[in-house]
């Protein structure tokens, strides 16, 4: 039986439930997701400036609690936590193992980076509403998949780091080269996806997202445990730590399934078309849920791209109305910036918190209590873009009555476009880093 | 009666396109849904934030639903002014659904 947990699934994720997975869950691999789309740009901006750095921001006190634990239970860890630079990642990660006088190995994983083959042959996507600039670019990263990670988990690696891989391909690797499944084998890897999927996106197959009192529960959530998997040849268990908060049963799972899916019969990877819609989902026990019947065909011919860019800035800022009459100060208020700033800020968007800011309607009359004016706009101007917070912090003194709570922002924005590039222009190299100073 | 009362969603995102999955709490009721939740429906129901089409997929194996919204978050979570940008909200927008 091969085990892998998921103890991260997005770079701010909590950390004590990765912790409370190797001390009880007995794990052949931890994995930990922690990329998003937009953060790998700002991470190659930083490495852009800072050669050593350009890594996932919360790796060194990650690596700092996980590393004494995954050292004593022999589990190795995998994770793209190396971002825009995961062979600095490696070398702080060895680091960080000489200062607790602890052995290992780490593997990392480049070639995403194809920044430069984007840029030299002009493969911004036809697809280009917003006219992106070439000199706006930030970054462009290929979607690796398992196939580069293999490489890796054949070394002796107690860590595999990487940067841009598919997310489900982060738990594939594993089962991939514990089980010896070929590549062409996408029925195999099909099914392995499904775990990869199930599992990406931490406690939100544990119970996390899902809590809705009174008709969906998911006891003790603040203590929630992150989920893993028991994966045979032909049969997977999605479990999670007895005693932790949260929930594994079917709706958990089969909300999980769905997550981010279109079409459920060909979920796109670099490693499979894997297909969701034949998966069976059955309680096995309390916070347990067997999961067969995932199935795949040939992957894609192509990889996909994601490019970063500039996109100017984005200025918010919000105010407070209370108590009687709350819900017409809060329209005058709105009404007052829409005049101030429209000159300055063509697409001034101003939303009611409280009333229809999350669903841009509220399906039929309602009076709230207290109404949050929120306006937010674009500039390419940082200055113009921070009018807009300093314009409703400006309605205490020459707005309507009782404002309250102002608050302001200003949001460098990252603009991501898709490409897709053919399999022979990218180039996967592994890297090896060593508290015994072997280096490749 | 509300869709709410019978069945549960979570909403995921993709560009400017949010998936919004839809799961009967009894089994039994996927028929049911299956009939008088259409793309058409759901389309005019979320009239104020999807501006595409609507596609439903089904999957009987698990009995679940999935809606794909495109057009629906101001342009995309990158760069999109909402508050909610990720459209992550939107699942409950779908279960204030009469039936």
């Amino acid at each position: 039986m091969l085990k892998i947990g998921s103890g991260a699934g997005f770079s701010g994720d909590r950390l004590e439930p990765a912790e409370v997975l190797l001390e009880h869950a007995e794990l052949d691999y931890l994995v930990l997701e922690c990329l998003a789309e937009r953060t790998i740009a700002l991470a190659q901006k930083e490495k852009f400036h800072e050669p050593e750095k350009g890594f996932d921001p919360h790796l060194e006190v990650r690596v700092r609690r996980l590393l004494p634990l995954l050292s004593n239970q022999k589990t190795r860890l995998i994770t793209n936590m190396g971002a825009a630079n995961p062979e600095a990642a490696a070398t702080k990660i060895v680091e960080i193992a000489k200062e607790l006088n602890i052995s290992c190995k780490v593997a990392a994983v480049t070639g995403d980076d194809v920044f430069q083959v984007i840029e030299t042959n002009h493969l911004l996507p036809n697809d280009n509403p917003q006219q992106v600039k070439k000199e706006n670019l930030l970054s462009a990263n290929v979607y690796l998949g398992a196939e580069a990670l293999l490489p890796a988990l054949e070394t002796e690696a107690d860590i595999i780091v990487t940067g841009r891989a598919a997310d489900p391909s982060l738990f594939l690797a594993p089962q991939i080269h514990h089980f010896q499944w070929s590549m062409h084998d996408y029925e195999k890897l099909g099914k392995g996806t499904v775990v990869g999927h199930l599992l990406e996106c931490g406690a939100q197959v544990s119970g996390g997202y899902f809590a809705d009192p009174g008709k969906k529960e998911a006891a003790d959530l603040a203590d929630i445990g992150f989920p893993f998997a028991e994966i045979e040849e032909d049969e997977v268990v999605i479990k999670k730590v007895e005693g932790t908060g949260g929930v594994i049963n079917l709706q958990t799972v089969k909300e999980q399934l769905l997550y981010e899916v279109h079409d459920p019969a060909n979920y796109f990877t670099p490693d499979v078309t894997a297909d969701f819609s034949k998966v069976e989902v059955k309680e096995t026990g309390e916070n347990q849920v067997q999961v067969t019947g995932g199935k795949g065909h040939e992957r894609p011919d192509k990889l996909k791209v994601s490019i970063g860019y500039h996109a100017g800035f984005i200025g918010e800022g919000e105010i407070s109305y209370a108590g009687a009459n709350a819900e017409a100060r809060a329209a005058l208020a709105g009404s007052i910036l829409e005049k101030r700033l429209s000159d300055k800020v063509p697409h001034l968007r101003i939303d009611y918190i409280g009333m229809s800011s999350l669903h841009r309607t509220s399906f039929g009359e309602h009076t709230p209590y207290e109404v949050r004016v929120r306006a937010a706009g674009h500039s390419d101007s940082e200055e113009v873009a921070a009018l807009i917070g300093k314009e409703t912090e400006a309605l205490y003194t020459n707005g309507p009555a009782g404002g309250g709570g102002a608050r302001k922002k200003i949001t460098e924005s990252i603009g991501v476009l898709s490409n897709y590039l053919s399999r022979d222009q990218v180039h996967p190299k592994l890297i090896i880093r060593s508290t015994d100073n072997e280096t490749i | 009666m509300k869709l709410y009362n019978i069945a549960h969603s979570r909403a995921g995102d993709k560009g400017d396109i949010v998936n919004l999955s839809l799961i009967p709490y009894q089994e039994e009721d996927y028929e049911f849904l299956r009939r008088h939740v259409t793309e058409y429906k759901v389309k005019e129901h979320l009239q104020d934030i999807v501006k595409g089409d609507v596609i439903r997929y089904d999957i009987p194996s698990f009995k679940a639903f999935n809606f794909v919204c495109q057009q629906s978050l101001l342009g995309g979570v990158t760069t999109s002014l909402a508050l909610d940008t990720h459209g992550k909200s939107l699942s409950f927008a779908l279960l204030e659904m009469e039936i």
